[in-house]
């Protein structure tokens, strides 16, 4: 089996990552707000939002909810119709 | 260590990258076919790259104690031309033989076009006409998840497909779960900008385990790193992952999923 690090050695060898990486976010966003114009019912704006909200959330648990990092990566995708054969 | 790299285009790539990735411990790449990062110009494009595949690209990497295998077929980029498709694909069965292909591949969807999918599902009949392995490409960004749900349909829907002798390729957390639970071998690659990063796809593997994981580089024209697969061996030393499973998942694997191919030969050094 892995030697598994603890969730404090893991914050210990992430946070400044997460923070550079936050912060990075951050300042992009200021960005666009900076820019001319207006993103208000941009598509990609809201997803950005929705992430957020996310990623202050609950974490996930045992109980079979996705990773943050699935959620994520779903937000961001197009949806899947079972059927789409159907419409092609 | 020792290690595969199993999605790579090393036609796009120098001989300096050949000599880093020996220096660094590849034993041995397989080259899927895809898009030039333009639209070639006609059939005799396409015969040229399955020859520089099978005759010219192994005797580069040999030069380095690489050994080259690859995989042919009809990107999903260039797939929406139906007519220049099926030409494509009728050159490409006269290739399949040759000692160093393991199967079809890369195939797949891009934008998941009724035309991409007619093409995609021609490829999956030749591959299973013919029982060769399949190695897929799934979309990019957004269409991935839609993309790779798709795929999984159409194999899904041919009682021939034997799942175990298919990888679907550049798995990323939103699909890697459905691709496993189904019995496929699940692909991880390994970009700067998107798709998976070495620190990532150990997380994948500390949450899925080792069975049916194989990492890479795919490693081209754009921005990539020849160098990806022992950053990765590099992550999982650094998490805690034993050596047993670092080998396992850039070296066994690879070699038990290759070893179903009827061409696939390799003695590995002493």
């Amino acid at each position: 089996m892995p030697n598994r690090p603890t969730a404090t050695d893991i914050l210990d060898c992430e946070f400044l990552v997460i923070r550079g990486k936050l912060l990075e976010v951050a300042a992009a966003l200021d960005r666009i707000d900076r820019g001319t114009g207006s993103t208000d019912g941009d598509a990609r704006r809201e997803n950005i939002r929705k992430t957020l909200a996310l990623l202050g959330g609950d974490p996930a648990d045992s109980g079979g909810k996705a990773s943050r990092a699935e959620q994520l990566q779903l937000i961001f995708s197009l949806p899947y119709e079972r059927e789409w054969r159907k419409a092609q | 260590m020792q290690y595969f790299d199993p999605h790579i285009h090393m036609a796009s790539r120098t001989t300096d990258d050949l000599q880093a990735m020996a220096l660094a411990g590849c034993v041995g790449v397989s080259e899927p076919a895809f898009w030039a990062g333009f639209d070639r110009s006609g059939l005799d494009s396409f015969r040229d790259y399955f020859r520089q595949l099978t005759e010219w690209e192994p005797k580069r990497a040999a030069q380095f104690g690489i050994r080259h295998y690859c995989w042919l077929g009809m990107n999903a980029k260039e797939a929406e031309n139906l007519d220049l498709s099926r030409q494509v694909i009728a050159t490409m069965k006269g290739f399949l033989d040759r000692p160093n292909v393991l199967g079809v591949g890369e195939i797949g969807l891009n934008k998941c076009t009724p035309n991409e999918v007619a093409t995609l599902a021609e490829l999956i009949d030749v591959a299973l006409q013919g029982e060769e392995q399949m190695l897929f490409h799934t979309p990019h960004l957004e269409e991935k998840y839609r993309g790779t749900r798709m795929i999984l349909d159409l194999l899904h829907a041919d009682a021939r497909t034997d799942r175990s002798r298919v990888c679907i390729d550049h798995c990323e957390e939103q699909t890697i779960r459905v691709v496993l639970d189904e019995g496929y071998w699940a692909g991880i690659t390994l970009y700067p900008t998107t798709k998976g990063t070495p620190e990532r796809a150990v997380d994948l593997v500390e949450q899925f385990g080792v069975d049916r994981i194989m990492v890479n580089s795919s490693a081209d024209w754009g921005p990539s790193d020849p160098l990806a697969v022992p950053k990765f061996i590099f992550q999982m030393r650094r998490r805690g992952q034993t050596e047993a499973n670092i080998r396992r998942v850039v070296y066994e694997n690879p070699l038990t999923f290759f070893n179903q191919s009827r061409n696939f030969q390799f003695k590995p050094a002493e």
